[in-house]
């Protein structure tokens, strides 16, 4: 008996704590549709849309996913691999970059 | 993930905890249900898939010389005479926020054992998927009606095509499973299946609570791709 009384103690947070998750997440993706409504352009777009996303995404994964109250060998053993993600992105970019430039440069110079 | 079950076993939260689960014997996370672990080991690879296709798509994107087509233009509505911007997206993206805050509450309920609300909640989530997945259907109708193919468009350049069906089809399909398992997991926790430990049919699992929230990891990583997908495919 004891047992279960931990564990619903661990696994039930107040209802409050979701409804404020859902109306934030509510109101950054109005924000973020908002971008898109007064088409802003530019470093002001793509850094507003990161910056939106990123909130959205760190708040339903710490809080609706339990992230946030996970044991810390779940939360490393989940994030660490995004290093080899944003890896593989730099090596992407540099890679269209470069590809990008050739077409370019071939379209120009000829053959 | 405290479900201890195993004898004289006691989690230390923290630094600590995670030096004693990753030196520990036999198994890792010790008292957690293998299924949640199993389930986050999925995510976990999904990810990559996602990730993989968000990067071939900003490669592709990256290395054309044609313009890439206008989104706000290409997926904008014409409603009562006004052209909005992306307004189905925008929707798509409320209904699915909708959803995934149900379907929080309903794994919520589930660990206080209501079985009526948590039912109730998961059938709303389930509803709110199909929604998601009939709105997808539409966009999709609209787009190949205007002639976009996976190898051209008449808006730009000619990738777009391809990486819009491979990446929202591929998310549609993972939304389109869990709305099944979404149905499913309604008519188990209304039938009392997780109250009396009934055993499932694939696996033989004794039903459980828990499994709930395995559903729940799911479906609030498919509401997570959306939000990426959103901002690098739609927004950019």
């Amino acid at each position: 008996m004891d047992k279960t009384k931990k564990q619903e103690q661990t696994s039930t947070h107040k209802i409050g704590i979701y409804l404020w998750i859902w109306g934030l997440l509510f109101v950054l993706s109005f924000f973020s549709y908002m971008v898109d409504w007064y088409q802003f352009q530019g470093m002001l777009r793509w850094s507003l849309i990161l910056f939106f996303m990123f909130l959205k995404a760190g708040l339903i994964m710490a809080f609706f996913m339990h992230l946030y109250w996970e044991r810390y060998a779940l939360v490393n053993v989940l994030l660490w691999p995004m290093t080899a993600i944003a890896c593989f992105i730099f090596l992407m970019v540099a890679e269209f970059e470069y590809t990008v430039f050739t077409r370019f440069f071939y379209f120009v110079v000829g053959g | 993930m405290s479900d201890l079950k195993i004898e004289g076993y006691e989690f230390k939260p923290g630094f600590k905890g995670m030096a004693k689960d990753t030196g520990s014997d036999q198994t890792m996370f010790k008292g957690v249900h293998w299924g949640k672990a199993m389930m986050w080991i999925f995510l976990l690879s999904d990810t990559f898939i996602f990730s993989c296709f968000l990067i071939s798509y900003m490669k592709g994107r990256g290395s054309t010389i044609i313009d890439w087509p206008n989104p706000s233009e290409v997926f904008g509505l014409h409603v009562f005479g006004v052209d909005v911007p992306l307004l189905l997206i925008a929707i798509m993206t409320f209904v699915l926020i909708t959803s995934s805050g149900t379907m929080a509450l309903a794994v919520k309920y589930g660990y206080e054992k209501n079985k009526k609300m948590c039912g109730w909640l998961i059938l709303a989530t389930a509803i709110g998927g199909l929604t998601f997945v009939g709105m997808q259907a539409f966009e999709w109708s609209k787009l190949i009606h205007e002639g976009v193919r996976p190898w051209e468009n008449p808006f730009g350049a000619p990738q777009f095509g391809s990486f819009f069906f491979m990446i929202t089809g591929f998310h549609g399909t993972h939304v389109s499973i869990g709305v099944i398992f979404l149905f499913i997991y309604a008519y188990k926790t209304f039938a009392g299946h997780y109250d009396e430990g009934k055993r499932g049919w694939f696996t033989s699992m004794k039903g459980d609570y828990v499994e709930i929230e395995i559903l729940g990891l799911y479906w609030h990583f498919v509401d997570l791709v959306w939000v990426f997908i959103f901002a690098f495919f739609y927004l950019w």
